[in-house]
């Protein structure tokens, strides 16, 4: 129950009618960029097919490949919760999906961008198209993996299909590294895929979810930047908040916690995380875990983006040792599905890189964890005995 | 109807003040180009379009809960082109926003977020004291993106940079080298970076940040950074046959 009395939960609003996509306020880029293309400005790198058609927000379309997607890392997932980029793999080779995890990919550098401003438009936009460029040689396609990347890009779309200077300079210093100048025809997020395909992770689900209790956190840059961008559905929320990440939790059978601060931000800052944390911990637990737990009081919170999950998580051990009301562990989207299909929790979920206690999620999910980990240390002897060089996706789903 | 006639401040629209002057030792000129700079962006058309000072971007601010900030300020300031508020701001103001953007769901289609994006970046192009001040400490996550392509590299965990994260930051880091190879994915397979870059990719990056002004905003923000990148960056491009 909620404490707050201005607070509506959006089951006791009547729903809204299906927006239509020719009253939507903003134009449609794809149209600008095909345009662009006919003059012989850029190239628009189609969806391959076979794709998922999903809603935006005003009713459009958007097309979600199925496979032939090319991963665009993300830096803190890699870096730090390595267990996040895994189990989105996991999830690809479970479906048999061709795709590639390329070696040739830079960070779109906007975490760097938005926390220090040492970069500047031109310089922005060619780091994307330098992606673009060398996913568009392998004739697979973009799946980005982080949302700030994902919702920089669609800025950085945005700005190229507007302003001539821009594609100018872009496509000059494209030119020195003898590429073209390409755009994707959607900029997609791996939590759009794990939507599209949410039904058929939901019939591959080994574990039973239906005593779990997840809150969402959706994060700011996956649908407040390019707003119309993001997926959107009438069965979710009544379409009034983004579908992604709701969708796989419902379809997974478990329930959703709401809360009245779902809007707000996790914390993270991007610079405040590194240099002034002191805001990161304080919002992320007073704005958002703490009013999880008095409303909803989840098992797990869920989200879809790098920053988010380690705000989430790591901001609980400093409020905890203050005794504030926290200790909710905090997954991606592409963990909790990995888990519910049955993935190893430490060689696949990787779940030891994160701070948050999560151990009686997993026994509530059924999942044997000291088990678990006795065969995780296994596998650790056998790598420090230089018996194996690294644990194989074979090992990984060792029974 | 009243007869008294609204403040000063809110007649000589543009360039009037309202704020007191903090900073009288800028001429007024040097700030005024500063927003010219700010203004002459191709996004800037984009975040503004004025402000009904309605507020519901503070009220979606998270800053604003934490510190004196306020988006309204920025936007309100952007629209009367107060040049004395608005150098305080660039100053005293940007450094404080999270970049969330979740003030971008104000009715007026403004971007104050995106508004302080342009203010940041003009601050740190004309190496403005209060920018260097702010990257301070900043340095070494400048150096790791642009020389390796990637911000965040496992062995940046370290109990004595991440203190709040609890004890699991030490046990990663004892354990890094063979938590890294129990990793399924080829391409996770380092302790220095996120990923593994190619050394071609690398190479096309590097060429990036030369030939987009990149590295004469970090010389303003930074001389020593920029030494040290600009060395990294030389190594490799010579080695592969480019001249600088
Ligand atoms: S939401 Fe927009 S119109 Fe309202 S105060 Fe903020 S910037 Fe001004
Ligand atoms: S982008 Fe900055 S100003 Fe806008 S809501 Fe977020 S913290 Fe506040």
């Amino acid at each position: 129950m909620t404490t707050d009395t201005t607070f509506i939960p959006l089951s006791e609003i009547r729903k809204p009618p299906v927006p239509n996509p020719e009253n939507a306020p903003t134009e449609d880029i794809r149209e600008v960029l095909y345009e662009l293309e006919a003059a012989g400005e850029l190239i628009v790198q189609r969806v391959p097919e076979p794709y998922i058609e999903v809603m935006t927000k005003y009713g459009r379309t958007k097309k979600i490949p199925e496979q032939m997607t090319w991963h665009h890392k993300s830096c803190g997932q890699c870096g730090h919760i390595p267990g996040y980029s895994t189990s989105i793999f996991w999830l690809n080779r479970q479906f048999g999906m061709n795709y590639v995890d390329p070696y040739d990919q830079t960070s779109c550098t906007a975490w760097n961008y938005y926390a220090s401003a040492t970069s500047n438009a031109v310089a922005q936009a060619s780091v994307a198209s330098r992606n673009f460029a060398a996913a568009y040689a392998t004739g697979y396609f973009p799946m980005i993996h982080c949302g700030t990347s994902y919702g920089h890009y669609k800025e950085t779309r945005m700005e190229l299909a507007h302003h001539k200077d821009l594609r100018d300079k872009v496509r000059d210093i494209m030119g020195k590294l003898n590429k073209p100048l390409v755009v994707p025809e959607e900029i997609v997020h791996y939590s759009e895929w794990i939507h599209a395909m949410r039904d058929r992770i939901a019939q591959r689900q080994t574990l039973d979810f239906t005593g779990i209790v997840a809150s969402i956190h959706p994060a700011c840059h996956y649908y407040k930047l390019v707003t119309e961008d993001a997926i959107y559905d009438p069965d979710i929320y009544g379409g009034q908040r983004t579908a992604t990440v709701t969708g796989i939790v419902e379809s997974l059978g478990a329930t959703v916690g709401d809360y009245s601060t779902f809007f707000d931000c996790c914390g993270f800052g991007f610079r405040h995380i590194l240099v002034q944390r002191d805001f990161s911990r304080s919002f992320a637990t007073q704005r958002k875990i703490e009013i999880m737990k008095e409303e909803a009081n989840p098992d797990v919170v869920i989200t879809h983006d790098t920053g988010c999950v380690t705000t989430l998580d790591k901001s609980q051990f400093a409020a905890k040792a203050h005794q504030r009301n926290v200790g909710v562990p905090v997954l991606s989207d592409a963990q909790f599905a990995a888990l519910a299909m049955g993935a190893h929790p430490y060689r696949v979920v990787q779940l030891h890189w994160h701070a948050t206690d999560y151990t009686a999620l997993l026994e509530k999910m059924g999942i044997d964890w000291e088990k678990a980990w006795a065969e995780f240390e296994v596998d650790l002897g056998r790598l420090e005995r230089n018996e194996i060089e690294f644990l194989s996706w074979e090992d990984a789903d060792a029974k | 109807m009243s007869t008294t006639a609204p403040p000063a401040a809110f007649t000589a629209f543009p360039g009037a003040t309202i704020s007191p002057n903090t900073y009288v030792d800028v001429a007024y000129e040097d700030k005024l180009a500063l927003w010219e700079e700010v203004k002459a962006d191709d996004r800037f058309p984009d975040y503004l379009y004025g402000c009904y000072e309605c507020g519901i971007c503070v009220a979606s601010c998270p800053s604003a809960r934490f510190y004196d900030f306020s988006p309204r300020k920025i936007a309100q300031a952007a629209a009367r082109e107060d040049i004395e508020l608005i150098y305080e701001q660039m100053n005293d103001d940007v450094w404080n926003c999270s970049q969330c953007f979740s003030c971008n769901r104000c009715p007026r289609q403004n971007s104050p977020g995106g508004l302080i994006t342009l203010l940041r970046e003009v601050a740190v192009r004309n190496g403005l004291g209060t920018a260097k001040e702010a990257l301070e400490g900043y340095g070494r996550v400048v150096y790791k993106i642009m020389t390796t392509g990637t911000q965040i590299s496992p062995d940046m965990l370290q109990p004595d940079a991440f203190p709040d994260w609890g004890p699991d930051v030490e046990k990663t880091s004892d354990n890094l080298d063979v938590w890294r190879r129990a990793l399924p994915p080829e391409t996770l397979h380092t302790t220095e970076m996120s990923w593994v870059v190619s050394e071609e990719t690398l190479i096309e990056l590097y060429l990036i940040w030369l030939h987009s002004d990149v590295m004469d905003m970090i010389a303003e923000a930074d001389e020593g950074l920029h030494m040290i990148i600009l060395d990294v960056m030389e190594e490799t491009l010579e080695d592969a046959g480019y001249e600088i």
